[in-house]
């Protein structure tokens, strides 16, 4: 039987139709075995039209993106600089920099992370090493995934229905980051979930038959093990806290606050605050007369800040994956 | 050494109910949000709300000296017309991404794009609502000679924007949770990946793909920065995709700082931020249970 | 046969999990310092009897005991801790498991869970528990080395020195051999004849040559009941009590 490509010229008949002295497609030849018949052409043809076509959704999502990230950095250039990030604004927030817009939203991410994370952890070890398979476990889990969904807005209400009124701390950066924590929980705890059953279960039945117990196990190897997983989370945890507006709005981001340029410790646990994300919401709606340059600037900030945090969050996942210990 | 052991027991147990406490917290935290944004509002629901009113009328006056009224149904339609346009945008688009990264894709144009989708979803809310504000208003101006660009199909847009991530991540995850088997039978029979993917893997797949579709409603009707900046503050009923309109949740965002607490229109904004509550629960909840349906098959 | 002391007492011992009946009431005694081995065909509960001894059912959700199982005369289930319970009884599983930690860490886990800080007890113990794995010549100059980047037989061999890290009383293996190369199976083999004047051993094995060869005494299990337990002499004689013995004794079936 002669190979199929040396006999077969109805693919890309052109080029081997040259080699050939054939200046025409030969006619189909119904009798080979692996001849290419019309309703074959037919398909192909249908193969690849539906590759393009969901090529083109993919693209058109991605190159509009781009064009228009592009177009905010085009239009922040005249006030990007270090001053802009190390200076107060002035004049009304008509110009100057975002300094203590940028320090509060530090203070505020810190806070939120140095409450939720414990929690996280704790509740996604829960979840992978103590809890059974019932009911109950099951409603946790919804719970979780519930958190996860509630709108930002109503997760405002709740900061302020609980912790302004009820807790009486009032508008403050406590408030505001006690919010934040909650609401980015589930970020922590379904990172940290996946880490913690990334780790075979050979291992935790290895220690607990020398006597160790659950959270000697737990510490000494599965946490250990778990890090890359819960770094990811903490990692996208700031970056979600970082960009919300809606739930410091009402909870201890205010309008203005005078702080002093360059003090890393201006903002006291009970004061209120700037925040970036509020900041950028402020000045492109609540301030006339107020050059281009500084909203986009500052858009392009909390872009690029929230986009690097990410980007090192995937970075960190790569490298890490390249060091298994097993 | 007796002690030493009784010691390891009870340590042992503590840090288990520790453990144990911190698990039970998300159930906490959820009830809680709920009772605290109710409590707010509880006794103007069982007092002086007329419910009927709340849900079927337009005419959404709270802070009118004279006659005040708390008609919601403009903001639900709102909230709706400006959904309903991002899933028509963001599903069509968001499944066909899903299917390209999934079914067409070599291992590092899939990694490249998995990246680029993660970054999308990190976008905050605020900078799409500044996009909306900036961009694409002066766009739909331009290209439609419209009064003003803060419409329904600004949001519309944007909304679909923050919503693909979602639809894409998730439903590539229904695509790959489609054993190999169901690929590999149907090419031996001389199926083209077209057919593969239309008449095998998106029926195998429509549970989870529904639930990414669900999750991205949810997504776009919790949405509060973005269409507070990109929707215009017309409270109406909006007649074509030009029309300025008012969500729920920015109707909350926009008026909970005026409103003076403990106010009647202070209470009727926490028992919008219920039923937006409600809203996203149930949805959640359809959402899990249909995915759940696919685990145990 | 003269005995020792019972090790263990196990009377009336059924277990059930996943909604099968594992073990139907087994009654048996281990007597200090000898090697027990238990042989039998898969899913008798040999494993089952295993983890019920030390207490690690409680790991399988679902799992129900009934019955007494004493070790040293006291009930396993009225001790006042089960990690102290666990220390004294060293478990080998079939699939040879290195911590994702050094070789040394892996040796000195167990010590140091139980509160041993001194290095200098945590050196001689790593040390020791090498030698009687028979694997210390191999890996003295890498201790700092990842625990799994050893091969399987190795791994196999640092699983048994951490088994006798904690200084057990008895130590049970099951079916250690099956992903171990037959030299090191024989290295295993000639530290269990070594060890058995210490402590007390229970091998649960498929390889009825391998009973033979180290047991004292062997007990054959099958589908959750005891079928017999005596000496070697009788177990692989001619004419043991029970005529299922000869059957899979002599490879009739299992």
């Amino acid at each position: 039987m002669r190979h199929q490509k040396e006999t077969d010229t109805s693919y890309n008949p052109g080029w081997l139709a040259k080699d050939t002295g054939c200046s025409q497609k030969p006619a189909p030849q119904n009798n080979s075995l692996f001849g290419e018949t019309p309703f074959d052409r037919k398909k192909r043809r249908t193969e690849t039209l539906a590759k393009s076509v969901f090529l083109l959704m993919t693209l058109l999502i991605i190159f509009p993106l781009i064009a228009i990230i592009c177009h905010l950095f085009y239009e922040a250039l005249p006030v990007l600089s270090i001053d802009f990030l190390l200076k107060n604004p002035t004049r009304g927030m008509s110009a100057g920099g975002i300094w203590s817009a940028l320090l509060g939203t530090i203070y505020l991410v810190m806070i939120s992370l140095l409450v939720s994370t414990p929690i996280g952890v704790l509740a996604a070890v829960y979840l992978n090493e103590y809890a059974r398979e019932n009911w109950f476990t099951r409603i946790i889990n919804l719970a979780v995934v519930n958190l996860a969904g509630v709108p930002s807005i109503v997760h405002a209400l709740f900061g302020v229905g609980a912790f302004v009124l009820f807790a009486g701390m009032g508008r403050c950066i406590l408030s505001a980051s006690l919010t934040l924590a909650i609401m980015t929980l589930p970020v922590i705890i379904a990172a940290t979930k996946e880490a913690l059953g990334a780790v075979p279960m050979a291992f935790r039945e290895a220690c607990w038959n020398v006597g160790a117990t659950r959270w000697q196990t737990i510490r000494r190897i599965v946490l250990p093990n778990s890090i890359s997983g819960i770094l990811t989370g903490i990692i996208l945890q700031v970056s979600r806290a970082a960009g919300e507006t809606a739930p410091i709005m009402f909870t201890g981001a205010v309008f203005y606050k005078a702080i002093k340029e360059g003090d890393l410790f201006a903002y006291g646990l009970f004061d209120q605050c700037m925040a970036l994300s509020m900041h950028l919401f402020t000045i492109s709606t609540q301030v006339p007369g107020v050059p281009k340059a500084i909203p986009y600037g500052t858009a392009v900030v909390l872009l690029g800040t929230v986009l690097l945090v990410n980007m090192l969050a995937i970075v960190l996942r790569v490298y890490l994956r390249s060091r298994k210990k097993w | 050494m007796i002690n030493r052991h009784r010691l390891e027991m009870l340590s042992e147990a503590i840090i288990e109910l520790v453990i144990r406490f911190c698990g039970v917290s998300a159930i906490i935290f959820v009830f809680g949000i709920f009772f605290f944004v109710f409590r707010e509002g509880a006794d103007f629901l069982f007092t002086k709300l007329d419910l009927v009113e709340f849900f079927t009328s337009t005419a959404w006056y709270p802070s009118s000296v004279s006659h005040k009224r708390y008609g919601v149904l403009a903001l639900i339609a709102g909230t709706g017309s400006v959904t309903v346009l991002a899933m028509v945008i963001a599903v069509p688009f968001g499944l066909g991404t899903a299917i390209f990264v999934s079914e067409f894709s070599g291992p590092k144009l899939k990694d490249t794009f998995k990246i680029i989708i993660e970054l999308l979803a990190a976008i905050p809310s605020v900078v799409w609502g500044f996009i909306g504000l900036t961009v694409i208003n002066e766009l739909i101006i331009s290209l439609f000679n419209a009064p003003i660009g803060l419409t329904v199909l600004n949001s519309g847009i944007i909304l679909a924007l923050m919503s693909v991530p979602i639809i894409v991540s998730i439903g590539e995850d229904a695509l790959k949770a489609v054993p190999d088997y169901y690929r590999e039978a149907a090419e031996a029979l001389g199926a083209t990946r077209w057919q593969i993917i239309y008449r095998v893997l998106l029926p195998a797949a429509k549970n989870g793909l529904l639930a990414a579709v669900l999750l991205g409603v949810g997504r776009a009707v919790g949405e509060t920065m973005a269409v507070l900046m990109a929707t215009g503050h017309a409270i109406k009923i909006p007649h074509s995709v030009l029309d300025s309109v008012r969500t729920l949740t920015a109707t909350i965002a926009a008026e909970l700082g005026e409103a003076p607490v403990n106010s009647d229109h202070y209470k009727v904004l926490f028992l919008i931020g219920v039923l937006l509550f409600t809203i996203t629960f149930v949805m959640n909840l359809t959402a899990d249970l249909i995915v759940k349906g696919i685990r145990q098959k | 046969m003269q005995h020792n002391e019972k090790k263990i007492e196990i009377a009336n011992l059924k277990v059930t999990y996943g909604g099968k009946e594992a073990l139907k009431g087994i009654a048996l005694d281990v007597y200090e310092n000898e090697i027990l081995s238990i042989i039998g065909p898969a899913q008798s509960g040999k494993t089952t009897l295993l983890k019920v001894i030390n207490r690690t059912i409680e790991f399988i959700p679902g799992a129900k005991v009934e019955g007494v199982v004493k070790v040293d005369g006291e009930n396993v289930m009225d001790v006042k801790s089960v990690y102290q319970l666990r220390r004294k009884i060293g478990m080998v599983f079939p699939m040879p498991v290195g911590l994702p930690l050094s070789i040394y860490d892996n040796v000195a886990f167990a010590p140091r869970a139980a509160g041993i800080r001194n290095r200098a007890e945590l050196n001689q113990t790593v040390e020791r528990c090498l030698r009687q794995a028979a694997l210390w010549d191999e890996v003295k100059d890498r201790l700092d080395s990842l625990g799994t980047r050893l091969s399987g037989g190795q791994q196999q061999r640092l699983t048994i020195a951490r088994a006798l890290s904690h200084q057990p009383e008895i130590l049970c293996l099951d079916e250690f051999s099956i992903a171990v190369d037959p030299v090191t199976t024989m290295r295993i083999e000639d530290v269990l004849k070594e060890l058995r004047s210490q402590i007390t051993i229970i091998l649960v094995t498929n390889l009825v040559q391998q009973a033979r060869r180290l047991g004292d005494r062997t007990a054959f299990l099958f589908n959750g009941e005891l079928i017999e337990i005596d000496s070697n002499e009788v177990i692989f004689s001619d004419s043991p009590k029970n005529r299922m013995t000869y059957d899979y004794v002599i490879g009739n079936f299992g």
